[in-house]
């Protein structure tokens, strides 16, 4: 099998994901394409797990850091614990969405004023 | 080429197309949508890599959750049906950006993996991740679980007002004292003296014609005892509802004469029945009943 096909996918979906960052003005779409970026950087992450053998690594002595971990599978317990993480970003990231939403009726961010200092800004942007 | 090979292009190819399509999509609704497409078409590459518990998990976290988490949060913010005209920004710097990074990532990616073949790995059962998670990886696990806790607490926070509202201006004109309705109010009190006055307008009316037919049989000693005791009626019960709180005294709402429960009723007097019976009252022996009602009214 070759490795190049799942590591040239995530790089592609890693730059969907940045794309989407950049383009994008609603708050939620911008969640989206976060959630395809920790997507891709999972998919490098198992990939690298199933490719990445001991043999691959010429002339890396054995004990740096650079060497595959001892354990085997650890690339997916990371994909995982990645997973886990995104998970906890997405609700704090909507609780902040949709509290800034009841405060402002819109989710648009070119328009979250981040200098403005009454009491409501204090509460959305600390 | 292997079968292996053309899967995991053709999933990478329903990853990359649909992940365009979320970055792309006006419809919000359709995004979120097309995301699960790419998140699961991202399942099955961890499918064919032969990481089957991730592949499980991200089917589950993934698009059993945070994909509907985001939905939640699109019709929350009362997105439009349609498709919305002002969700992106110009395309230009991010299309440079995002082209950059892609073709950054891209070539740098080949260039290291360009040759590399494997063998496929032996299907990673949920078993050998249960055991490298509870040996190798205990602490960031823990770690993990504090990290998760702390987040569902900070959006519980987050989305709840009155936890750590700080005693702001508005905060203050808020909890500024509300008026009783029913006992601050001005229109509840003339209400009130309206009820009064009119129950001690019908109750000299009763008593005075009580007290003609009284005078009529029994002599004026009668009349003479019950006339003065009608005028400081309408005081009385005004002081009796200050004292007793205006609450006892709301309007009855049939009428309120002819219930015979209602026990601020002066008995004989706001009644009509007593009419009848005050008819009849010449013919009985009255005396008893008119000593009560004399003790009620004073």
């Amino acid at each position: 099998m070759h490795a190049v096909i799942p590591y040239v996918i995530a790089a592609l979906l890693f730059a969907l994901g940045v794309y989407g960052v950049l383009r994008r003005r609603n708050a939620i779409l911008v969640l989206m394409a976060v959630e395809l970026m920790l997507n891709a950087v999972n998919l490098i992450l198992v990939a690298a797990d199933a490719s990445v053998k001991k043999a691959t690594l010429v002339g890396v002595p054995s004990e740096s850091w650079a060497n595959v971990a001892p354990e085997p599978r650890a690339g997916a317990i990371f994909a995982l614990f990645v997973i886990v993480l995104a998970a906890a970003e997405v609700g704090v990231g909507l609780a902040i969405v949709l509290q800034y939403y009841r405060l402002r009726r819109a989710v648009i961010l070119d328009e979250v004023a981040l200098d403005a200092h009454d009491h409501e800004d204090e509460q959305v942007t600390s | 080429m292997t079968v292996a090979d053309a899967l995991m292009l053709a999933l990478g190819v329903i990853a990359v197309g649909s992940g365009a399509l979320v970055v792309t999509s006006a419809h919000l609704v359709r995004a979120g949508l097309y995301l699960v497409i790419s998140l699961g078409a991202v399942a099955g590459l961890y499918l064919v890599l032969g990481a089957e518990m991730v592949a499980w998990v991200q089917v589950l976290v993934y698009v059993g959750a945070v994909v509907v988490l985001l939905l939640f949060a699109v019709m929350l913010t009362r997105a439009p049906i349609g498709p919305s005209r002002d969700l992106d920004r110009p395309a230009g710097p991010a299309a440079v950006i995002g082209a950059g990074v892609g073709f950054g990532l891209t070539a740098l990616l080949v260039d290291a993996f360009r040759w590399t073949a494997y063998d496929l790995p032996p299907p990673g059962t949920a078993r050998r991740v249960g055991e490298q998670i509870f040996g190798a990886w205990v602490l960031p696990f823990e770690v993990l679980g504090i990290l998760l806790l702390a987040a569902l607490v900070g959006a519980i926070v987050l989305s709840r007002p009155d936890i750590g509202a700080r005693p702001g201006p508005p905060a203050a004109a808020g909890a500024a004292p509300t008026p009783d309705p029913v006992d601050e109010s001005a229109d509840v009190v003339a209400r009130l003296e309206r009820i009064a006055a009119r129950q001690a307008a019908a109750q000299a009316r009763v008593r005075e014609q009580a007290a003609a037919e009284r005078a009529a049989a029994d002599g004026q000693v009668a009349a003479a005892e019950i006339e003065p005791a009608a005028a400081p009626d309408p005081l009385k019960e005004r002081a009796r509802d200050i004292v007793f709180g205006a609450g006892d005294r709301r309007p009855p709402l049939g009428g309120g004469d002819g219930e015979p429960e209602q026990p601020r009723v002066i008995e004989g007097a706001g009644r009509p029945r007593p009419l009848g019976r005050a008819a009849e009252r010449p013919a009985l022996p009255a005396s008893p009943s008119d000593d009560r009602d004399g003790t009620g009214n004073a």
